[in-house]
């Protein structure tokens, strides 16, 4: 009896411990990053580009890389999607078959540990190749394959969460493969399908290594696919590594800026989520 | 008159074996009751008729069943013109994650039923499928509970509507035979009564095929029995010659509760 009790207490505790050091984490992140971030953040920084080179510059603002990385994440996002959500819903046992899927998941899961400095040398050899230089295109396109695994994954897993006999329902009023997946899989996953997307979309704009070669780096605002692009995670990577103790400090307002978006992001996607869920079957 | 016609049907799952050639014939308009103790194969029986049967992995079936007089295990069968005409109703009753209203209107329209489809005059459409979708919520008896909530999600209703509106989404598609897997059995009692009756009165222009493990419902709602045991067909005949002159040793020690 004491044994049951001692355990009990054991295990408690080693939750509180863990679920105390997340939070943790997280608050001393952004603690660190507004305490060192807050001071150069004013409206200049989020409305105008560098001034004097984004290196050395102490003036303008970051508007470049936040704009940047907003068109990289978003193109990336919308790609990813229309690629991962067929693979998804194809993995089911009616299109693929078991074996076949199970293999599919090994090479997405293979993809989705792949590093992306490895995605984002793959993205320049192939550039090279094709005689193309680092843009806002080559961006979207290495970040969509970075966020493709992850996505066509999570979304995998809510789709195998629909209950088969919910699926036999629609079969069994004598609807097809495709009706029962659109009618009945689609709807039932979808808030697993939205946590797909901000899961990748997640990894996609913090992502530094994967865009470094191929999109490049500028001061100016993209206008064109072909023109090379900035980007947050590479504006604090680049800021950072400066002599200059401002320009040091407008790393951290970039990484602030960042944190602020996925936190916006995340918030509207769970809003949407919660709306789309009110004819979930349980 | 025969609806159904059951050739030395055998099924397994892997290397199980649950049906052995069975050969059984099933009268038009009437409630025929399969009985048993659990896992003698009645629910695998009932979803050979319909081919639900083929969505299960490893599962191989002999023999041939006939429709109408049509092998819907030949090649080139269309299943779901087959399911169409063969509706399947569930244990547990799942709604399809949409609302009420939606999940009457799905097989009509997936099927192509609702009569002024085509129409130029797409409000005419619309009307059309409301009338459709109160039809049939009105013949599973259902109607006056749901009439000023139907575009709320179905997963709201208690689970003796849902069972109901499982009935409405059968009834919807117009088929000729339905296939009941226990379909009281998770309902409490009021709903469960409401459910026999509306099969009393559905069985006047249905052929209805009951799986059920209660005795009891079998004797009140069957017109004709079908008992399994362990997978073999001992003993098919009239409710009234079943009950009070069964054939079988087996049968005799079924109804007596001495084998469950």
């Amino acid at each position: 009896m004491k044994s049951r009790k001692r355990e009990e207490v054991f295990f408690k505790a080693l939750m509180m411990a863990s679920l105390t050091l997340v939070f943790l984490a997280l608050t001393g992140i952004v603690a660190v990053i507004a305490a060192k971030g807050l001071s150069s953040l004013n409206l200049a920084m989020i409305l105008e580009t560098p001034k004097g080179g984004y290196y050395l510059g102490k003036e303008g603002g970051i508007a470049n890389a936040i704009i940047g990385s907003l068109y990289l994440v978003a193109g990336a996002t919308v790609l990813s999607l229309l690629i991962s959500l067929p693979v998804a819903l194809a993995l089911q046992k009616e299109y693929l078959g078991k074996r076949f899927a199970d293999i599919t998941r090994l090479v997405l899961d293979i993809l989705w540990g792949t590093p992306s400095i490895v995605y984002g040398a793959f993205g320049f050899v192939v550039m090279v190749l094709l005689g193309l230089r680092a843009s806002l295109l080559g961006g979207i396109i290495v970040l969509t394959l970075l966020m493709i695994p992850i996505m066509a994954r999570a979304m995998d897993e809510a789709v195998r969460l629909v209950p088969f006999e919910l699926k036999e329902m629609a079969y069994a009023i004598g609807a097809n493969r495709i009706e029962t997946t659109l009618a009945v899989v689609l709807k039932q996953a979808l808030p697993g399908i939205f946590t797909g997307v901000i899961l990748a979309f997640g990894r996609g704009i913090g992502d530094a290594a994967s865009i470094l070669f191929t999109a490049g780096y500028t001061d100016e605002i993209p206008t064109s696919l072909l023109d090379p692009v900035a980007s947050l995670p590479l504006a604090v990577f680049f800021q950072s590594g400066t002599p200059v103790p401002e320009v040091q400090a407008r790393a951290f307002t970039a990484a602030l800026i960042l944190l602020f978006i996925v936190l916006v992001v995340n918030i509207i996607a769970r809003l949407l989520g919660w709306r789309f869920s009110r004819n979930i079957v349980r | 008159m025969s609806k159904i016609e059951v050739k030395s049907l055998s099924v397994s799952f892997g290397s199980h074996q649950v049906l052995r050639d069975i050969n059984l014939t099933i009268p038009d308009r009437q409630i025929v009751a399969i009985i048993g103790p659990s896992g003698c194969g009645k629910t695998t029986l009932l979803k050979s008729l319909n081919r639900l049967l083929d969505l299960n992995e490893d599962v191989s079936v002999a023999g041939d069943i006939f429709v109408d007089g049509e092998n819907i295990y030949a090649p080139g069968m269309d299943v779901t013109v087959l399911r169409k005409k063969v509706g399947f109703l569930p244990q547990r009753p799942y709604p399809l994650p949409m609302s009420i209203f939606q999940n009457v209107a799905f097989g009509p329209r997936i099927h192509g039923l609702d009569a002024s489809r085509g129409a130029s005059d797409e409000k005419a459409e619309k009307k059309d499928m409301s009338a459709l979708v109160e039809h049939y919520l009105r013949l599973a008896g259902l109607w006056e509970e749901v009439k000023d909530r139907l575009h709320a999600p179905a997963a709201k209703l208690s689970i003796g509507q849902q069972q109901r509106l499982a009935l409405a989404r059968v009834l919807s598609i117009e088929p000729e035979v339905i296939l009941a897997d226990e379909p009281t059995s998770a309902l409490d009692p009021i709903s469960a009564k409401l459910v026999e009756t509306q099969f009393r009165i559905l069985k006047k222009d249905y052929t209805i095929i009951l799986v059920t493990h209660i005795l009891r419902q079998a004797r009140r709602l069957g017109d004709y029995i079908v008992f399994l045991y362990m997978g073999d067909l001992v003993e098919h005949e009239p409710a009234a010659q079943f009950f009070s002159s069964p054939r079988d040793e087996k049968t005799r020690a079924y109804i007596n509760g001495e084998i469950s």
